[in-house]
């Protein structure tokens, strides 16, 4: 034991020997682990919270398609999905996209059913009855960027080109702004009224099934009774969002990857050979009778040391970064142009697999070319590493 | 004595990171009931989707982004919005035409 002190003490002093060279490796090193680890913490924890929460999406969502777009649906195909064995509720949907010209966001409104509003409880101010007119519920980022409080009145452009005015009746607290941010809930009667929806259509249906196992056969008679709808199952929102969060595609792959590279040009610069000093002292350390399997010994501790600490700092830096300051470094590239953008209080679901991955990607290679260039040069007899 | 000092740092650095494991573990089971609520509201809601995005419906919304026409907007298509060069494409667009429902 004293014998593996002794070398890791003297790895010690090798490593404070080039010590400006060696921090500036620390600080490099971890800084990519940083990188790395706050990418994939983040895209791990969003997709975690997305499968939890979609659990509650509808079963089913039945769209229409005309000419492969996305139309109103009418709203007599409710008494025929109602048919179907197993089928439990089935409603219609009233919601859009609206832009608001004076502030330059997105906001999606969406009708009110009875039972909509029974559920909604994490609210500043209070819910409305589903057939009050001129009132709604609004989300922590519609609120902010009007500026509103509970009480204050909100102005929507109509497709008939009237404003109309809207009393804000509660607004979503921050727990729920990664569902609600950019929500504004109405009545059914007044989306129909704003969005000019013709009578006896709903922008989609929703079905429920009682059985989990029956989803997928109900939406395939659905599909046979309408053909030119779309029934979008649960199952398919949840491989959606375990697909959308993936760390090994889109920009967060683009991102990994330079992050990957840079690690791999420092990596393949140590493993592309020793320098003439570190070669110099290998020889004097043989040349004096430590044996082969010491310099091993030597270069694993060394590697040890900054990897390690390299690995936890950045690792922990990543961890706060993404779970206490809500990934600012990240965001600016995540938030694209949305003006309404929630923000990222996530759960920090943190696994063993992230882990291993993030071990695989630098310490496992960053030990290995500090050991293989080693290994040759301390195979090699003294007095011809010494000439180099 | 260094190899005290880096033991020391060593050892430090490995506790704090079995703290914000534990940090972690005690998180998720005190936000249990929040998910559950927030599962709630879902269901409520009837949403189908997470509002992050906002800038176009396709980053909205992409669970309900349709593969029916050219030059469909979606994830990663003809990309016009920021968004959606960090959103990857939902797995039907991966999946050949005739297999889709």
């Amino acid at each position: 034991m004293r014998r593996h002190l002794m070398i890791l003490e003297f790895a010690l002093s090798c490593l404070c020997r080039r010590k400006y060279k060696n921090l500036a490796l620390l600080f490099a090193f971890s800084l990519l682990v940083f990188i790395l680890s706050s990418i994939l913490l983040l895209t791990y924890a969003l997709k975690k919270e997305a499968i939890e929460i979609l659990q509650g999406a509808p079963e089913i969502t039945v769209q229409r398609t005309v000419a492969g777009r996305h139309e109103l649906i009418p709203v007599e195909y409710i008494n025929k999905i109602k048919t179907i064995p197993g089928v439990g509720k089935v409603e219609p949907r009233y919601w859009g996209y609206y832009y608001d010209p004076f502030i330059g966001a997105n906001y999606t409104l969406l009708g009110a059913n009875r039972d909509m509003l029974r559920k909604i409880e994490i609210l500043e101010g209070k819910s409305f009855f589903s057939e009050q007119k001129g009132v709604c519920i609004v989300g922590k980022g519609v609120a902010k960027a009007y500026f509103a409080e509970v009480g204050d009145r909100i102005t929507i452009i109509g497709a008939d080109g009237i404003s109309y005015t809207f009393k804000i009746a509660g607004i979503f607290k921050t727990a729920s702004d990664i569902l609600t941010n950019d929500l504004i809930i109405l009545s059914n009667d007044d989306i129909k009224r704003l969005f000019q929806i013709p009578t006896g259509f709903a922008t989609d249906i929703v079905v429920e099934v009682y059985n989990p196992e029956e989803i997928e056969t109900v939406a395939e008679k659905i599909k046979k009774l309408f053909p030119s709808t779309r029934p979008i199952t649960r199952e398919e929102i949840l491989r959606t969002y375990e697909s959308l969060f993936d760390w090994r595609s889109g920009m967060i792959l683009t991102m990994f990857i330079a992050a990957v590279v840079a690690f791999v040009i420092l990596a393949w610069d140590k493993a592309t050979g020793l320098s003439a000093e570190e070669r110099r002292e290998i020889g004097i350390l043989k040349a004096i009778g430590w044996e082969s399997s010491d310099i091993m010994e030597l270069k694993f501790w060394e590697g040890f040391v900054l990897s390690s600490l390299s690995f936890f700092t950045g690792l922990i830096g990543g961890y706060m970064h993404v779970f206490f300051f809500g990934a600012p470094l990240l965001s600016t590239a995540l938030k694209g142009w949305s003006v309404v953008f929630p923000t990222l209080k996530l759960t920090p679901y943190v696994s063993a697999y992230q882990i291993l991955v993030l071990l695989f990607l630098t310490v496992v290679p960053y030990m290995a070319s500090t050991i293989v260039p080693s290994w040759k040069a301390a195979m090699t007899e003294p007095d011809q590493v010494m000439r180099g | 004595m260094k190899y005290k000092v880096f033991i020391g740092i060593f050892i430090v650095e490995l506790l704090l990171l079995i703290g914000i494991l534990l940090f972690s573990y005690i998180s998720i089971n005190t936000r249990i009931d929040e998910m559950k609520y927030l599962r709630q509201l879902c269901q409520g809601l009837t949403a189908t989707d997470l509002a992050i995005w906002t800038e176009a419906r396709y980053t909205r919304h992409p669970s309900q982004t349709d593969i029916f026409s050219a030059f469909q907007d979606c994830p990663s298509c003809l990309e016009h919005f920021p968004a959606g060069s960090v959103l990857s494409p939902p797995p039907h667009f991966r999946r050949p035409l005739e297999a889709v429902k």
